[in-house]
């Protein structure tokens, strides 16, 4: 009954491991990818009383103009790149949908899309959905999770049409330094390709400022921004994200967004516009709670003595469990006997295999009993 | 802004081990650095934030506005201390605008309050005006919540 494309795609290894989680109600979770801050109540504030003020309706179908405008302002304030608010910017459901535009507005069938793994769940399924072939770049820890030029380069065929990188990185928390941008900046150029950039963690760094690809010489033309509110603002559940890139590419996203989503909710968009007027200040404050939590687990998973590479931004640690066993059965085995919930590395790609993602969006409480526990479930399989 | 201070005015009992954790110091120099504070007088004291209430316990709290002629080289200080050295007094501000001082008395019931003000307070020389308003609940003190506070609804696993 359902076509050969939705069959090809696996179902998210996320979602598989989720499946034996639930109904576990004793379970500690360091296995969660979004803030585990409410969103801040001024921009609560301001949704609620949008709607007492009737604000219902559709909005235009690339967002409200006000809400592109922000954002237009706060890309360049950041970036120094301007974005026309009126035909380079399209407000979408969340970055997943916005990522999920880009594939389908530059795929054609049989084209090839180059995707750095590890990586977010969705980046491979929604280029088979339209017809194009992933084509894997894995990348290790003995790299920092970062793809040289070299290796971009050995993938590249005349079918290429793009490549998809995202830094700071889920699952890994790798950040990439401007050197290897502007590398592969050059291969993007030589070759004529587009770069999808997901840039949703760019304001969680904490060591060096983020560097977004489309602010290098002659990206901003060659790059699909992608970006939101859901895990700088604690926005998760209010999926506003937004996509930014030539006149013609948001030209062609707005039809396919037109005709799935027709706009993202108002009441969101009226939130995200009080989110960038007035929430740097609570912003800042997760921010700096989360690099705290950040140097409590690499510093307990140091003290494990796992094989860990410093996360510098997003709010992932990725240790390698190599030495124990394979990814699930570690991650299966150490919610069965310690309940604590971790996600296996290979949910994001074949090259995480090894490797589990822990998610330091929780509080330091939840943090410190699970370090205990995983530390208690290590030394058990040392025996 | 240090971060030692910044994690001990939200939770006092963080412990050494864990804020050095949290800010990559080693215990030692973390222990260091707050005995300095304290010993500066910057970090004042470490108390807890109690519902009274919650607790079953009858207190009852007043603010009280209080008008106040200043002396002359002093200001308003020499009297603002005398009234902070009660010690059923637990704030004292001093304001601008229409009142002078904010003052906020403790008691074991309305009674004694009304005794306090109109027998210690008012009749401090200088003083001679006192509003009293009585506190009839609590919703935040100190940063804190006192009601129920609302949580995350987050899935278990998510991506």
């Amino acid at each position: 009954m359902i076509s050969r494309n939705v069959e090809k795609i696996p179902p998210s290894g996320i979602r598989k491991f989720f499946e034996l989680v639930i109904g576990a109600d004793d379970v500690i979770s360091l296995g969660v990818g979004e803030p585990d801050f409410v969103t801040p109540w001024e921009i609560r504030e301001s949704a609620i009383y949008s709607l007492e003020r009737g604000y219902t309706s559709y909005t235009s179908n690339y967002g409200l103009l006000g809400l592109r405008e922000a954002i237009s302002d706060q890309v360049y304030e950041k970036d120094g790149t301007f974005y026309d608010p009126e035909r380079e910017i399209l407000i979408t459901c969340g970055v997943s949908e916005a990522y999920d535009l880009a594939i389908r507005t530059i795929t054609d069938p049989k084209d090839e899309i180059i995707v750095v793994e590890p990586c977010y769940v969705s980046y491979q399924p929604c280029i088979t959905l339209s017809g194009g072939e992933p084509i894997s770049l894995p990348t290790s820890m003995e790299d920092g999770f970062v793809p040289t030029s070299e290796e971009i380069d050995q993938r590249i065929t005349d079918k290429t049409k793009a490549i998809v990188i995202s830094y700071p990185n889920n699952p890994t928390g790798a950040t990439m330094n401007k050197k290897r941008m502007e590398e592969i900046a050059d291969i993007v150029s030589e070759y004529d390709l587009i770069l999808i950039s997901d840039e949703v963690y760019g304001d969680l760094t904490y060591n060096e400022k983020h560097v977004s690809f489309s602010s290098l010489n002659g990206m901003k033309d060659r790059t699909i921004l992608l970006n939101g509110f859901s895990k700088a603002y604690a926005m998760t559940g209010w999926r506003i994200g937004y996509l930014a890139a030539n006149e013609e590419i948001v030209d062609g996203a707005v039809k396919i967004h037109q005709y799935s989503m027709i706009c993202a909710p108002i009441i969101s968009q009226m939130a995200a516009i009080e989110a960038i007027v007035s929430g740097e200040k609570g912003k800042m404050e997760m921010i700096r709670e989360y690099n705290r939590r950040r140097r409590m687990v690499v510093k307990r998973l140091n003290e494990m003595e796992l094989d860990i590479f410093e996360p510098k931004g997003a709010f992932y640690a990725f240790p390698s469990i190599k030495e124990y066993s394979g990814s699930e059965e570690f991650s299966e085995r150490l919610l069965r006997e310690k309940r604590v919930a971790v996600v296996p590395g290979n949910a994001f790609g074949e090259c995480g295999e090894g490797f589990v993602r822990i998610s330091y969006a929780a509080s330091r409480e939840t943090i410190i009993e699970a370090m205990d526990r995983i530390g208690a479930f290590l030394e058990s399989l040392k025996r | 802004m240090d971060e030692i201070l910044e994690i001990l005015e939200d939770n006092a009992r963080v412990s050494y081990r864990e804020i050095a954790d949290m800010i990559d110091l080693d215990e030692e120099e973390v222990k260091k650095k707050i005995d300095e504070y304290l010993e500066r007088g910057v970090i004042k004291k470490f108390k807890t934030v109690i519902d009274w209430e919650g607790a079953g316990e009858e207190k009852v709290y007043a603010v009280v506005d209080v008008k106040i002629s200043p002396e002359r080289g002093k200001g308003y200080d020499l009297i603002a201390k005398k009234i902070s050295n009660f010690p059923q007094v637990k704030e004292v501000y001093l304001l601008s605008g229409e009142y002078d001082l904010s003052v906020l008395v403790e008691g074991e019931n309305m009674k004694e309050i009304a005794f306090f003000i109109s027998d210690k307070l008012a009749t401090i020389d200088r003083v001679y005006h006192t509003t009293t308003h009585f506190i009839l609940k609590k919703y935040k003190e100190h940063g804190e919540i006192l009601f129920e506070k609302e949580r995350n609804h987050r899935q278990v696993v998510s991506p």
